[in-house]
């Protein structure tokens, strides 16, 4: 690997997946059908919920291929840089691949121009990812993340989702993604307030996860016998913070708890 | 057709040279020193958004003296080399030693096949988990590479500098030197006799040993104030 040193004339300026491309190591797209493999794994079910301090993100931890549990244990809700995360939904692989890139050009970009990209700006970078994948998603490779973080600058958490063009919506109040969606986005609809405290907010996610695992048999719910909860994270002015296992399995005992009262 | 004067290779190599290290005697020096907890790296620049000091990687920063364009550039090139490396190999493959030999590589190139050298000296410092993993490689504008332990002094009129900072850290030098002691030391040798700095002046960046992941840091103003003040609440200096 040579030293990437530009002349002025062709420098790359400060985006990694440019500089990756002059190299020409970009990361090729797949293509073609990879059905003949029995299917790729696919992640599921995330959620967004705005809230006082900012947001709260949530994603179960399943991953399917088909009709069997690839994973048990995948973490979809990632620390993109220090305000922001990302939480993804679809193929596993283009995903992670797609996540791995994203928090690689935030720093670099950072560290190039010596300040961080604006919120806006790094959902922008990442609708043009999701973009990118495009030829993958014609042949069944859908990734569509959930983007979300504080912004510095308006001193409030933003929300974005995306469609499979890079299509790029900022969403006021929440946004659920993957097969488990429809249940999962329906609680949040039904719990959701404007003003939702921190407390309120995560167990509005926590609830969301459990009815889609519920009714959604590619969606994970809390495994109390492995000790694998949920990822559930909140990004506010002081940074990205995981809520912890133990404060999640106490939350999960109080729903179990509740739905168990109301079957006697 | 006219023959052009033989002039002979070593007086190429010494107007080059000349014409370097003027160059960077120009602008204003820097010295690094590793303490306790990691890498401090003070440098007079009374910019507040020009920097002479950044971040290359989770461990690893740069700092460089002369002709801000030339060593920016170097800068860039540095992260985006190490950038390239962890995203191909792994962030733990990614070092200072073979990063400082790649920038040796195109300063000692360009020093010998362009019109002009780069007029800059750069310093590329690495902390380790251990004070024995640390490293600083101080890189010159001919491409010649020195290995430095305790503490390396960038610019022009180094040796005097070298001297003062010697002097002031007297046998506190090493693996226990304190953050504020060694901030301290730097700062006299940078100002000499006749002048004091104030914090407008500095610029103090730190490679932090016990961060998880990303270890530099750089200290605002008041904290470079609150270092150069314990002086006086410290203990007086042995002998």
């Amino acid at each position: 690997m040579s030293f990437p040193f530009f002349r002025a004339e062709d420098d790359p300026g400060s985006s990694f997946p440019e500089l990756l491309r002059r190299l020409g190591s970009a990361p090729t797209v797949v293509t073609g059908d990879v059905s003949i493999f029995g299917g790729v794994p696919h992640a599921t079910t995330v959620v967004a919920v705005r809230y006082v301090d900012g947001v709260v993100m949530a994603g179960d931890r399943r991953a399917t291929a088909g009709n069997l549990i690839s994973h048990r244990a995948m973490e979809k809700v990632v620390e993109a840089d220090r305000h922001s995360a990302v939480a993804i939904a679809g193929a596993a692989g283009p995903a992670m691949e797609m996540v791995r890139l994203f928090q690689l050009q935030l720093e670099h970009y950072e560290k190039v121009e010596g300040t961080s990209l604006s919120l806006e700006g790094k959902a922008n970078q990442l609708s043009m990812m999701v973009r990118g994948n495009l030829p993958a998603a014609m042949s069944g490779m859908v990734v569509v993340p959930i983007f979300g973080g504080y912004d510095l600058r308006r001193k409030t958490g933003r929300l974005w989702d995306f469609d499979v063009t890079g299509g790029r919506y900022e969403e006021k109040d929440y946004v659920a993604t993957g097969s488990g969606s429809l249940h999962a986005g329906t609680v949040i609809k039904l719990g959701y307030q404007p003003d939702l405290d921190r407390d309120a907010a995560i167990n509005l996610v926590c609830r969301a996860l459990w009815e889609a695992a519920d009714a959604d048999s590619a969606t994970g719910g809390p495994d109390a016998l492995r000790g694998i909860y949920p990822i559930v994270a909140e990004v506010t002015a002081a940074g990205f913070r995981r809520v912890p296992d133990s404060d999640l399995a106490q939350r999960y005992e109080a729903i179990a708890a509740a739905v168990r009262g109301s079957n006697q | 057709m006219t023959v052009p004067f033989y002039v002979a290779p070593e007086q190429v190599m010494k107007d080059r040279a000349d014409y370097a290290r003027k160059g960077i005697a120009r602008g204003r020096a820097m010295v690094a020193v590793r303490y306790a907890e990691g890498v401090a790296m003070v440098a007079e620049n009374s910019s507040t958004t020009l920097r002479k000091i950044s971040e290359i990687y989770d461990r690893i920063a740069f700092a460089g003296v002369g002709r801000y364009n030339e060593f920016d550039q170097l800068r860039v090139a540095g992260v985006r080399a190490a950038d390239l490396k962890g995203y191909q190999y792994s962030r733990d493959d990614v070092d200072a030693r073979s990063l400082a030999n790649q920038y040796a590589q195109i300063l000692g190139q360009i020093f010998t096949h362009e019109m002009k050298p780069m007029e800059v000296e750069i310093l590329v410092a690495e902390v380790g988990q251990t004070p024995d993993g640390d490293q600083m490689f101080h890189i010159n504008y001919d491409g010649t590479v020195f290995d430095e332990r305790d503490y390396a002094v960038l610019g022009g009129d180094s040796a005097t500098i070298s001297t003062r900072f010697t002097d002031a850290a007297g046998d506190r030098l090493g693996d226990g030197f304190q953050l504020g002691d060694a901030v301290r030391a730097a700062v006299a040798a940078l100002a000499g006799p006749e002048r004091t700095l104030v914090p407008d002046d500095l610029e103090v960046a730190l490679l932090v040993r016990s961060e998880a992941r990303r270890c530099f840091k750089r200290l605002t103003d008041e904290e470079i104030a609150g270092l150069l003040a314990e002086a006086g609440a410290a203990t007086p200096e042995p002998g």
